[in-house]
């Protein structure tokens, strides 16, 4: 029967299951939208973090049917083992009799870029666009494979190129038979992906985080810190590409950690918060130069600080220093059991109406999305 | 034909002349050369180019492209079962593999020709499919996406309660006429009034118009009969607009387009890698392309640990019944031999072995195969187990390989696709215009967050409140949605059905 015939894949059908797949984002899009506050509030999600993608368990995408439950169910299975012992892996939930239907888990593991995400809190949270400070843009390298080169690493060889060549060859030579078109290339024929530097032009950003750990901040204290700093950073990284993060944590004294050690150090001896600053300082002096980078310095503690002069000192440094200098200076204060939250309101007396420090309270972890709108509804 | 190249072009011309020499009937078979992209289009559409928009062949795209982007999985070969048979092959397997797939393609064209289950089957459904796209698209064009979308999802919930074997009864509906009129007794003529007593004796009167009491209830009940296919009975009974009817009329369509795949997936599977398997090592594969052969043909036998390959049993249980048919190991005598060593080296030369599997695949489905043809040789061979769930140790765990209890929890497991069998029992359930739906309990128990919400689902195409019979923990229960709150009531926990339809 010719008349059912068809080209493969007309451009039409193409669109189709894209349109379908596009659907399905949406729903999952508006599932993780409905949820945002818990997912905000639950580290569930800043665990699953890979490079560009985080894994968002959402609930019940699956269409219900009425089915057994597959703990009543059993099944039969192949293999090793004695009467009563485990299974090896967890049995396949297509049993035979489901052909070709997935009947897929209750909660399938969405994944979603962190682009993606950023979108979605922007929506939800109404936050504004920032503008990057209109310093120069520094221009960065990047090395794109476009081009073709006769030597190069067996791993980067490119078949159709060098199958190209070893046909030509043999064609040229009249020793290539149609019948049995067997190519073996050379060493001459093999062609291999090169690359090209490019430029690109790029605004840079550093976010630099700072943290009390001394004694009364607590475990709830740091996840909260936590959690806001994952968000802090979607939101800037979809603004900035090449977004630095840099950690200090601070009792008495200051210095730098990685990420990890941020978040899992405790130190049980006094505040005083000017020795971050003054490391904060020191780091964009000699790394950051002011011109050329978007800087956002944030700092988390329980607003606890050793003495009166240590305060006086750091509002100093923000006056003099950073808040000349940075885009946007956050503070953000962590209620704890032991802390006196001093230091906000020393900061609130001394700079009423200053825009580009922004200070927020977070009493709990249901304050974290109120306060990521106060640090990032500025559009700084 | 198609856009083989030359290569491909050869081998599927030797490979057919191969497949028919050995007694294979196919259809036509299209053979298309496509991306792996376009593969997972395909498969997320049901090996189908066209289908309706739905959100969930966007969600199977997705994890098809993931899976073999990450080099998880990658589909082989797909075949659709129509006439003439689309079968796709992939743009840049090994040409090995492309053999390989050509010689299983026809096993599964040939089946689906000749198994009996395939028999009522839409052989154009590749335009039948188009044109249900067609008709929903023109839906959401008129009554919108998300009220046309939102339809699907619901009626999808409840595509699998249809009737598996309608298609291959003759239509009921004569029956139902033929049977006893409620009102009238059926007593015997009587031309004088002296005899009557004689011919229609007190008791034979009294028997008969019991009968027609209980015939009578039943006609006072709507449906007469208990209805498996719930949605054709909800396509008729439950209020729905033109366009909602239609919509269950296409999902209902297509179920039942894709019912007999389901129910001969172990014979279908097998009986193409047998025929893969034999084709390959006898004629087509050359001496260069034994390893590849032997890696992808094993890693396509392979068990999970723990798993259930439907390949691995499907090609076993057709060389084992080639294997005792041509060895006479069948019958009376073979039965009733005691003596392990004349059974280990039975041999009558019948050779009927042939002429047996393919009388197999032309007559039987998954379930009447597996019960007849699964001997407990076959189980100790292929180490099959029933594994149990423990609640103590939380874990699935082997729970016995005593070969009647495997058989018995595989038939089980394949019968109604191992889904709760659940029919329209009452559609005017207490008087009140409720739908009641019984679970046949067999031993085990639904899921009950699925099953509240595929509840929820059927009571907005139903609009009053739905009543489903069933077995929680152990107790008859009945579970009431009125489209604002769930209800359970208790039914005695023996026969859940009946009490549950007498209570009215």
């Amino acid at each position: 029967m010719g008349a059912t015939k068809r080209k493969v894949a007309p451009k039409e059908f193409c669109l189709a299951i894209k349109e379908d797949q596009a659907r399905f984002r949406d729903i999952i899009r508006g599932r993780i939208k409905e949820n945002f506050k818990k997912y905000v509030t639950h580290g569930e999600m800043v665990d699953k973090r890979e490079n560009d993608f985080v894994k968002i368990p959402v609930p019940s995408i699956d269409i219900p049917r009425f089915k057994y439950g597959s703990k009543q169910r059993g099944g039969v299975g192949q293999g090793q083992g004695q009467p009563g012992d485990a299974m090896d892996g967890q049995p396949s939930e297509q049993g035979a009799g489901e052909a070709g239907n997935n009947e897929g888990q209750h909660q399938i593991e969405a994944e979603i870029s962190m682009e993606e995400l950023a979108d979605i809190l922007g929506e939800e949270l109404e936050l504004p666009r920032i503008e990057p400070k209109g310093k120069p843009r520094q221009d960065a390298e990047k090395n794109k494979y476009t081009g073709i080169a006769p030597v190069g690493p067996q791993g980067l060889r490119h078949f159709k190129h060098s199958y190209k060549q070893a046909l030509k060859r043999y064609i040229s030579s009249g020793t290539y038979t149609p019948d049995t078109p067997v190519i073996v290339p050379i060493k001459a024929d093999m062609r291999y992906r090169s690359f090209k530097t490019k430029n690109v032009p790029q605004a840079n950003a550093v976010v630099i985080y700072m943290m009390d750990v001394s004694g009364s901040m607590g475990e709830e204290q740091k996840e909260i810190v936590r959690l806001e700093s994952f968000w802090i950073n979607t939101w800037l990284k979809k603004h900035y590409k090449g977004l630095e993060t840099r950690f200090i944590i601070h009792d008495a004294t200051a210095k730098e950690v990685d990420e990890k050690t941020f978040f899992s150090t405790s130190e049980s001896g006094g505040t005083l918060i000017s020795s971050a600053y003054k490391l904060c300082q020191q780091m964009i002096e000699t790394e950051y130069p002011t011109n050329d980078w978007n800087i956002y310095p944030f700092h988390f503690s329980d607003g606890d600080n050793w003495s009166g002069e240590d305060t006086r000192l750091c509002m100093k440094l923000l006056t003099e220093f950073f808040l000349p200098n940075v885009n946007m200076f956050g503070y953000g204060q962590v209620e704890s059991k032991y802390g006196s939250g001093q230091f906000l309101k020393d900061l609130e007396r001394e700079f009423p109406s200053d825009d580009r420090l922004v200070m927020s309270k977070i009493e709990s972890r249901d304050k974290i999305l109120d306060s990521i709108k106060d640090f990032l509804g500025k559009g700084k | 034909m198609a856009n083989l190249t030359p290569e491909l072009e050869k081998a599927r011309q030797k490979i057919l002349k191969i497949a028919e020499s050995y007694g294979l009937d196919c259809f036509e078979t299209v053979f298309e050369l496509i991306t792996y992209d376009q593969i997972n289009q395909f498969a997320a559409y049901g090996g189908f180019p066209v289908r309706y928009p739905h959100w969930r062949f966007g969600m199977e795209y997705e994890q098809l492209s993931k899976s073999y982007e990450y080099g998880l999985s990658k589909i082989y070969e797909m075949v659709i079962n129509t006439d003439p048979c689309y079968a796709y092959l992939m743009e840049g397997n090994r040409m090995v593999d492309q053999k390989l797939v050509m010689a299983h393609v026809f096993g599964h064209c040939d089946f689906f020709k000749n198994n009996q289950w395939f028999s009522p089957t839409n052989r154009k459904m590749m335009d039948q499919m188009a044109n249900h796209a067609t008709r929903i698209r023109r839906y959401m064009d008129r009554y919108g996406v998300d009220e046309v979308e939102n339809f699907i999802d619901k009626v999808l919930s409840l595509e699998n309660l249809i009737d598996r074997h309608a298609p291959y009864r003759k239509k009921s509906s004569e029956k139902a006429s033929s049977g006893v009129k409620a009102a009238e007794l059926a007593l015997l003529n009587v031309n004088r009034d002296y005899m009557d007593e004689y011919i229609n004796p007190p008791d034979f009167v009294r028997h008969q118009k019991e009968k027609a009491a209980i015939e009578a209830q039943k006609m006072a009940k709507f449906p007469h009969e208990p209805q498996r296919d719930v949605l054709e009975f909800l396509m008729h009974n439950a209020p729905l607009k033109n366009w909602q009817q239609d919509v269950v009329s296409i999902i209902r369509d297509e179920a039942y387009y894709f019912a007999p795949q389901g129910m001969t997936k172990i014979m279908n599977e097998g009986w193409a890698s047998y025929w893969h398997a034999k084709m390959m090592t006898q004629n087509i594969m050359n001496d260069s392309e034994v390893i590849d052969f032997c890696d992808a043909h094993s890693g396509t036998m392979a068990m999970q640990p723990g798993g259930f390959n439907p390949y691995k049993v499907g090609i076993e249980l057709f060389r084992e019944i080639e294997d005792r048919w041509d060895k006479g190991r069948f019958g009376k005598e073979w039965n009733e031999c005691d003596d392990i060593h004349a059974k280990q080296h039975w041999d009558k030369k019948t050779g009927a072995g042939r002429d047996k599997i393919f009388e197999v695949r032309r007559n039987y489905n998954d379930v009447t195969f597996l019960d007849e043809y699964l001997t407990e040789d076959f189980c100790v061979r292929n180490k099959m187990f029933v594994y149990k769930f423990n609640k103590r140790t939380n874990r699935f765990e082997i729970d016995t390989r005593d070969f009647p209890l495997v058989k018995k929890q595989l038939l089980f497991q394949l019968t109604n696709f191992g889904q709760p069998i659940i029919q329209v029992e009452n559609a005017n359930f207490e008087n009140r215009g409720e739908l009641l739906l019984t679970h046949l309990y067999e031993g085990v128990e639904m899921q009950p967050d699925y099953t509240k919400e595929t509840l929820k689902n059927l009571q907005a195409l139903w609009t009053r409140p739905v009543n489903l019979a069933t077995v929680i923990e152990g107790e008859g229960k009945l579970i009431r949605f009125d489209g604002q709150d769930f209800k359970e009531f208790s039914l005695s926990p023996q026969e859940p059905s009946s009490q549950a339809s007498g209570a009215d």
